[in-house]
């Protein structure tokens, strides 16, 4: 690491962090995938944590996620939050012994010594209702602030996870900001140039922030919205039917849980928009956030009558 | 005597769980311990962020060796009754037994079984791997490869080591050896996290606790409390500042840190224009600090004290950095809320409230503020407000829950709605009143006095109640998620500790049947059935109040249809409420160490609504039979009431009629006609008497009955020859009983 270039410091560049993180988990025998090419509220939605922490083989893998929160949208001028923001995320099943060594280690490679830093593990209970899942864990703190979520899955899709994964999810922006000593996110250094030569965040990102916060909650066409997820909520049904197993065949695997579950993440984010937009009631909040777990229930049972899912031929 | 020491080691548990875990363990394995006859001398459990640990003191080295003699079969049986008590005995030869004889049974055989003592660390090795495995955390998880197998060991977070040994100070201790799903007891354990993460060999308690010690890990959470707050007084001190104290806060950190280090840090000063309920709040929920004040003007200071884990290398100067950071941010956002908030009035936010549901059958927040105005406008005369604020308080109650701040921090709610209010001019009564209607929180939160908050408080606790009711939602056993219990408290306290007169059926039943809306009771008109089982049974000899016509012309007002089937639901349910009130005071009147039999004696009586009246009656009625009057009445109550008792069911008939003064006149004894004219007019005054709620005077009024009873009782034989004579004696005596219910049911009363 010393012989890297003083641009790729996760102290000074942005992508440095990412890149950093990516090596360190790489190491860790972790596939370094790419982020999913859908719209998802969180690095948990992408298929490579969501299905591939159900059934019975192991995983590593690591992969930033770009996730879009429309309601967290503030026109770009907030310094803290973000629409549409970076997650790194790790996910290793069955779980390591030494996952919080490892945790810790990685912290160390982006230059976060423990020596000086206070790194604490505070209780937080992990609970997604739109997956049907749930898990232990913690936020944990450096210096009290939340640098990251550390999570044993106990249950994805309404499942239990046997084996159990840890999951790891860090907040890039937050982390980056405090390595970087920065206020606003839009002042974070991306490609740890100087001069001329340096793109901020907010060169990168804030139009994108002003406009995206208008269509989120002035333009976004509702009424498309919520026939994109009707339609959405019924081509996940009918794909799950689909790739049902013929009865009498000899290969009893379900042959299309992939193409359904992209559809299951599309509804959720149809529905994050709609809710964005406030066109959708506290009662029917309830509903709607009802109708995507039962998709993700149907594409979780699904995945596991696949080879992925550990189901044999 | 040998000592146990048994240390669980895992991944961090949460805070709030540890106090309990440790008092679990040791509880469980004592218990264990003493349930197979294994007495000791003291236990002592502990608690950190990574481990649970016990310390048994005084154990025995082995249990109680057990001798039992067990008869046999007499000497000369047949050779299947010896081989089968061979076999029951574990015996291989008759020769092991022993002869006995006695004079009935003549010689047979007696076998001696001695079990020796099993080794107490067999013991605990059987017993612990069953507490671990069956330990009771409010939520505990799999992990790692062996979560592939069903069944497999639940902790709280991932457990990885026991030290489990036992033995004698003089000598090396032994190690327990027991598995626990892998996980092999032994006596190595770690240091702190990031100062000593080092192994450490441990022997017993009187080493183990001082080697964590010098691996900076103090195990006991009360030391660790000790400490954290003896630092943070000194760093105060020094600054001239003085510590806001927080238990609660406290207890957390103490069980975040396994070696505590308090550090201060500062934030902007400018920062010190939001409120600072907000800033404690923020700096509190978020960054688990605690904040200071200046002594002499009571005011915050812009200094906050935060718990490390860590003696850092740089002393402090990095973490300090970093949560000033955050809490610079944290108070950033709390200051933009602050500000952006004030640039809409309250009265502008109750549309939004039309999007908060409240409850599905009971509507939204937005109509419940209506209900609310309404009440409280109807509540001010009673309690003496100004109707107009009472109202306005109550339309602007709620409306700080769709503020920023308190979107962010819903404990701030009501106190934030204070500032806000005072902040765009509203009179001092509303704007309190908006921070006090949701008091009284608690049996020991403050009661709030202005006039205008005390209307809008009940105004609030009597709509959730009624509203509750009236869905038939409420509380059972255990459960009371809407809190009911306590918003009933909080009315009997409201109403008590400002003296208030209310009579509360028709305040329980009228408002919300005027003020609900039509879906509701549209939805009890469609469950027929109930409407008109109500119809039935429940009404029917009920006593006729004033209340049930009311509310009768209120439904038909509403146009809903079978008005009088809703009235009666209404109604039935306002008097289902009312017990439950009545089960709330008796509760709150144990409480302050009034006698349940007397209050029982009060609501025995018909029509009783007014909580007030009901304490003063219970309060005059405790001291009245603690004189001399009042205990010699209730004996001669009694009397009566045990000769009316046997006479009345001898005869088979009641004699509840009014004596007849023309038999007392003519036949009567001399006592028995001052009896008479004493009673009639005792009845009088003492019904006059709390006519005008005046108990201590209805209870004089009864207590000049003493004199005359005691003299009926010594003179006058009630089972007189002439049956006329009798019968109208008996009427007498069920005057006595009639005249001490006008201020009680003395058959209720105890002692």
């Amino acid at each position: 690491m010393t012989s890297e270039p003083a641009h790729m410091n996760p102290a000074r560049s942005f992508q440095g962090l990412i890149l950093t993180l990516q090596r360190y988990w790489a190491e860790q025998g972790c596939v370094i995938l790419q982020p999913y090419d859908m719209e998802v509220g969180a690095g948990t939605f992408h298929p490579a944590t969501t299905l591939r922490a159900l059934g019975p083989k192991p995983w590593r893998a690591a992969y930033v996620q770009p996730s879009r929160r429309p309601k967290d949208g503030r026109y770009g001028e907030n310094p803290n939050r973000l629409q549409h923001y970076y997650q790194f995320q790790v996910i290793l099943k069955p779980n390591p012994p030494n996952l919080q060594e490892l945790y810790l280690g990685s912290l160390k490679a982006i230059g976060i010594d423990t020596g000086v830093h206070d790194i604490r593990f505070v209780e937080d209970d992990w609970e997604s209702p739109t997956l049907g899942a749930w898990g232990l864990g913690w936020e944990c703190w450096c210096d009290g602030m939340e640098v990251s979520q550390f999570t044993y899955f106990q249950q994805v899709a309404g499942f239990e996870c046997s084996p159990v994964a840890g999951e790891l999810t860090y907040g890039l922006e937050r982390l980056a900001m405090y390595l970087q000593g920065v206020e606003s996110i839009y002042d974070l250094n991306f490609n740890g140039l100087e001069g001329d030569r340096k793109v901020t965040y907010g060169d990168v990102f804030l139009q994108a922030e002003q406009e995206y916060s208008r269509h989120n909650f002035e333009y976004a066409d509702t009424e498309m919205l919520f026939r994109h997820f009707r339609d959405a909520e019924a081509a996940c049904r009918k794909y799950l039917e689909d790739g049902e197993p013929k009865s009498g065949s000899n290969d009893q695997r379900h042959l299309m849980a992939l193409p359904a579950y992209d559809q299951c993440i599309k509804a959720s984010h149809m529905f994050n928009l709609l809710d964005a937009r406030g066109v959708i009631s506290v009662t029917e909040r309830q509903s709607y956030i009802l109708r995507v777990r039962e998709l993700a229930k149907a594409c979780g049972a699904a995945w596991l009558k696949t080879e992925g899912g550990g189901a044999a031929a | 005597m040998p000592d146990l020491l048994l240390e669980l080691f895992s991944e961090e548990i949460p805070a709030r769980m540890q106090r309990r875990a440790a008092e679990d363990l040791k509880k469980l394995v004592t218990d264990a311990l003493v349930e197979r006859g294994f007495l000791y001398e003291g236990a002592k459990a502990f608690a950190t962020p990574r481990r649970l640990a016990l310390h048994v003191a005084g154990l025995p080295v082995k249990g109680q060796d057990v001798r039992e003699e067990r008869k046999g079969p007499r000497v000369g049986s047949p050779d299947a009754a010896i081989q089968g008590f061979l076999k029951g005995a574990g015996l291989s030869s008759i020769e092991q037994a022993k002869i006995e004889s006695d004079p009935k049974k003549g010689e047979f055989y007696v076998a001696i079984i001695e079990k020796p003592g099993r080794a107490t660390p067999d013991v605990l090795a059987e017993i612990l791997p069953q507490i671990v495995k069956n330990f009771p955390w409010p939520k505990s998880m799999r992990w790692g490869a062996a979560s592939r197998e069903p069944g497999s060991l639940r902790w709280v977070r991932p457990l990885h080591s026991i030290v489990c040994t036992f033995g004698p100070e003089t000598e090396d201790p032994e190690v327990v050896r027991f598995t626990v799903d892998g996980i092999a007891s032994g006596d190595m354990t770690k240091g702190h996290r990031f100062l000593a993460p080092g192994e450490i060999r441990v022997k017993r308690f009187d080493d183990y606790a001082p080697a964590l010690e010098r691996a900076r890990v103090v195990i006991d959470t009360d030391r660790r409390k000790d400490m954290i707050l003896h630092d943070a007084k000194d760093l105060a001190f020094a600054q001239g500042l003085e510590l806001v104290e927080d238990e609660g806060l406290l207890e957390e950190v103490a069980g975040l840190v396994e070696w505590p280090v308090v550090l201060m840090g500062s934030f902007d000063e400018a920062f010190l224009d939001i409120p600072p309920e907000v800033i404690r709040t923020t700096i509190r929920a978020n960054q688990k600090c605690f904040v200071l004040r200046d002594p002499k003007t009571g005011k915050l200071a812009n200094k906050f004290l935060l718990t490390s884990n860590l003696i850092a290398a740089d002393g402090g100067k990095t973490i300090v950095g970093g949560n000033e950071r955050v809490v610079r941010a944290r108070l950033s956002d709390a200051k933009f809320f602050w500000e952006t908030d004030q640039k809409v009035k309250l009265e502008d936010r109750l549309e939004k409230l039309k999007s908060i549901v409240f409850h599905e059958k009971l509507g939204t927040q937005y109509e419940r503020v209506e209900r609310i105005a309404a009440l409280s406008k109807e509540l001010a005369p009673i309690v003496g407000a100004d109707p107009a604020l009472a109202e306005r308080a109550a339309r602007l109650a709620k409306a700080d829950l769709v503020t920023e701040m308190v979107g962010e921090f819903p404990e701030l709610q009501g106190l934030m709605g204070r500032y806000y209010a005072t902040l765009q001019g509203e009179n001092p009564s509303v704007a309190a009143a908006i921070e006090e209607h949701y008091k009284p929180l608690g049996p020991s939160d403050r009661v709030p006095t202005d006039p205008v908050s005390v209307a809008v408080a009940l105004a609030d606790k009597i709509d959730t109640l009624v509203g509750f009711w009236a869905i038939d939602e409420k509380p059972t056993g255990s459960k009371d998620p809407y809190a009911l219990r306590r918003a009933a408290l909080g009315v009997i306290r409201l109403v008590l500790e400002n003296n208030l007169k209310l009579p509360l059926i028709s305040l329980l039943a009228k408002p919300f049947a005027r003020d609900a809306k039509d879906v509701l009771f549209e939805e009890f008109l469609e469950a027929k059935k109930l409407v008109e089982a109500i119809d039935d049974s429940a009404v029917a000899g009920l006593v006729p109040h004033p209340a049930l016509p009311d509310l009768e012309s209120i439904f038909r007002q509403r146009q809903l249809g079978n008005a009088e089937g809703l009235a009666r639901l209404m109604y039935v349910r306002a008097l289902d409420l009312l017990s439950f009130f009545a089960d709330r005071l008796k509760v709150y009147l144990r409480d302050q160490g009034a006698r349940h039999d007397l209050i029982d004696a009060v609501f025995a009586l018909d029509g009783q609504d007014d909580l007030l009246m009901i304490v003063r009656r219970v309060e005059a009625l405790g001291r009245f039979l603690d004189t001399e009057d009042g205990a010699n009445l209730l004996a001669g109550y009694r009397r009566a009431a045990n000769i009316l008792r046997i006479e009345e069911k001898k005869d088979g008939r009641a004699y509840n009629e009014a004596p007849d003064l023309q038999i007392v006149n003519d036949q009567g004894q001399i006592e028995e006609k001052a009896l008479a004219v004493v009673l009639d007019a005792a009845k009088r005054e003492a019904a006059a008497a709390v006519q005008a709620e005046d108990f201590e005077g209805a209870m004089r009024a009864l207590s000049r009955l003493r004199q005359p009873v005691d003299s009926f009782f010594d003179k006058v034989t009630v089972n007189a020859e002439d049956a006329g004579l009798r019968a109208n004696r008996l009427r007498l005596l069920n005057d006595i009983r009639e005249a001490t219910r006008t201020v009680a049911d003395f058959s209720r009363i105890e002692g």
